[in-house]
């Protein structure tokens, strides 16, 4: 018997709407997240009996849901060149000089005094989202599964129809976008 | 010798595969002279570690784009769950 989980009835109140936020970081899609939140506790309905409970109900929900998700892309992904929209180049090209440097003024990265004294603050992973949310929806997805998930590239390129070459090119542009939006617009880092 | 763009993108993907040896010792030879790219290596990493370790802050920060479930989709889900329960 499920020991420690609460009555499924009270799951959509108590979960529903972090769920949603869950999947909207890995999906960015606001219907498919409603699906994936809805299938997570369809699941779990099905797996209750098997909680073993050894983590909370809220990161077992989302355990499932994470499973939903990739699920979900390797259904739905097909096979399409990755555009040179979804790879920024203006902003890329903006970076360097023409000899590919760092424009040392502007775009070099600068000191960041004590960056572990911003994980505390909400303030930080609010920008932290909101840059997240200027990625190109795909790039987002395969930053989602590789650097939240610890997805190996393998499988992320299997799931989302990718190849190898073009997964390492979206993801330096996620960790070169996201690092550079962090410091222009959460001033607590550089100072 | 390769130049920082160069350098960033051979120092992302040694986050995802290894190098072979002559990549990184030219990664090496360039932090010598680049203080630039070194912080660029320290603060992707450091961003890596964050979301990995904390994931639950990233998923509770609300944004523009996703606060709740809409009031129709809550509907939908309720009912699904009702029906299944069944």
């Amino acid at each position: 018997m499920a020991g420690n989980l609460s009555d499924p009835q009270t799951w959509l109140e108590q979960h529903g709407d972090y769920l949603y936020r869950c999947a909207m970081l890995r999906v960015r899609d606001a219907t498919v997240a409603e699906e994936m939140v809805q299938e997570t506790f369809l699941a779990a309905l099905q797996a209750k009996d098997r909680f073993a409970g050894q983590s909370s109900e809220r990161s077992w929900l989302v355990g499932i849901m994470k499973h939903k998700v990739v699920d979900h892309f390797r259904k739905s992904v097909r096979e399409q060149p990755v555009s040179d929209v979804e790879l920024m180049n203006d902003e890329f090209t903006g970076l360097f000089d023409k000899d590919g440097h760092w424009k040392i003024e502007t775009t070099g990265p600068k000191e960041w005094m004590d960056p572990s004294s911003a994980l505390d603050k909400a303030q930080f992973w609010q920008v932290l989202r909101r840059c997240l949310d200027g990625l190109p929806p795909r790039t987002s997805r395969v930053f989602a599964l590789r650097e939240i998930d610890d997805m190996p590239s393998e499988e992320i390129c299997a799931a989302m129809k990718l190849t190898k070459s073009n997964l390492w090119v979206m993801l330096h542009r996620a960790r070169t976008h996201l690092r550079s939006c962090l410091e222009q617009n959460y001033q607590g880092l550089t100072t | 010798m390769p130049n920082c763009d160069k350098v960033t993108a051979l120092v992302s993907a040694s986050l995802d595969h290894s190098l072979p040896l002559h990549k990184r010792l030219a990664v090496r030879l360039h932090f010598l002279i680049c203080v630039w790219c070194q912080r660029y290596l320290t603060q992707v990493r450091f961003l890596r570690e964050a979301v990995r370790e904390h994931p639950e802050r990233l998923e509770s920060a609300e944004s523009p784009s996703s606060t709740a479930l809409s009031p129709g989709a809550r509907e939908r889900i309720g009912q699904a769950l009702r029906d299944d329960r069944r």
